[in-house]
């Protein structure tokens, strides 16, 4: 559950309820299968990775069964790997999940579920379920994409974990084995797709010199948190030469 | 025990923001500046994430199989190649420059 199918926009807009033909559910259960199986089976590279980093098998599938967002169980593994604090490890973990609020947010409207599904449901709100839900032309096809997705995709990324955990062990050394890369080449997959304009770039490039330059310099996994500020940063920016562009505009002082 | 502390406090953190968002009525977190926020946090952090994993070993930086295999995985996202491709991409090259001792 790599988050590969990454939302394009938090704009698209919500397909209108009845104008739309109605999907054949064979088609949405098509739709889901397919990203449920591709992205589920990365859960064996979760599972190398975490126990390659000291985690027990146990630990490992928990983190999949409880936590069940690839990337920030990517992140709180590596951290953890190179000796953080655990809140400070688990801190890094949260603010990548806290994506996962804003997918909620647009699902809660096409899904339409009862206050008393919404407990269970929100567990599986993660990327790729987004992506199928939010795919499909009405509330019917919404739901079924939005559980066939899920539940391939738990079943999966599951038992994947496991049986990479158990294996890393077969394995020995995951090093030797170039196991270590599959972090850090999840995570890049995950960011590609999102850096689609001059302001997520600016903000990804500033980031990695914040990380950089403060690596050897503060505690383990403070330099990643730190590097977060580079979002804000980068909208504060933004925000001021748009007031400025607007300014001139006004004064007419842009005719050069 | 260390260990078990991070996994509980992700669980429940994680768990806690997908039902917030599931449950709030529409309109809290719609805020313009709340949303491009949200869009972007997640860039700075995967970037960051991925350049400390790529160059680092704990809390050293270092340079070694490790960064030609996410280079390799770099070239295999411009080719557009399927998520799994691009990890075991790196897992290979990395694997293949180690065995040549690099």
């Amino acid at each position: 559950m790599s988050e590969q199918t990454e939302i394009r926009s938090t704009e698209r807009p919500v397909p209108p309820e009845p104008a739309a033909p109605a999907k054949p559910d064979s088609a949405v259960i098509r739709d889901a299968l397919g990203v449920g199986v591709a992205v589920g089976l990365s859960g064996f590279a979760f599972g190398v990775t975490s126990a390659g980093a000291g985690l027990s098998l146990l630990q490992t599938c928990a983190l999949s069964l409880l936590v069940f967002t690839g990337a920030s169980q990517f992140a709180l593994v590596g951290a953890l790997a190179a000796g953080g604090n655990p809140l400070t490890a688990a801190a890094g973990a949260f603010f990548l999940g806290v994506r996962n609020a804003f997918y909620g947010l647009r699902l809660s409207a096409v899904l339409g579920y009862r206050a008393t599904v919404k407990p269970l449901a929100a567990h599986w709100v993660i990327d790729e379920t987004t992506a199928v839900t939010l795919a499909q032309p009405d509330r019917r096809s919404a739901r079924l994409g939005f559980t066939v997705t899920g539940l391939t995709l738990y079943a999966l990324w599951n038992l994947t974990t496991f049986v990479g955990a158990l294996g890393a062990g077969a394995l020995g050394d995951t090093d030797a084995w170039g196991l270590d890369a599959a972090s850090p080449a999840v995570f890049l997959a995950l960011l590609a797709p999102m850096l689609r304009t001059a302001v997520e770039r600016v903000a990804a490039g500033l980031a990695v010199v914040l990380v950089m330059v403060t690596l050897p310099l503060l505690p383990t996994g403070v330099p990643v948190l730190l590097s977060a500020l580079a979002a804000p940063a980068v909208l504060v920016v933004q925000g001021r030469r748009e007031r400025a562009t607007k300014n001139r505009t006004a004064t007419g002082e842009d005719r050069s | 025990m260390n260990v078990w502390i991070a996994i509980a406090v992700t669980a429940v953190g994680c768990y806690l923001v997908k039902y917030l968002g599931l449950s709030a009525p529409s309109g809290v977190l719609e805020r313009p500046l709340v949303k491009r926020l949200a869009a972007l946090l997640p860039v700075a952090l995967l970037a960051a994430l991925t350049a400390q994993q790529t160059f680092s070993d704990g809390g050293q930086i270092m340079l070694d199989a490790k960064a030609a295999g996410v280079a390799a995985a770099a070239v295999a996202l411009v080719l557009r190649a399927p998520f799994l491709l691009v990890v075991g991409v790196a897992v290979v090259v990395t694997a293949g420059v180690r065995a040549l001792g690099g």
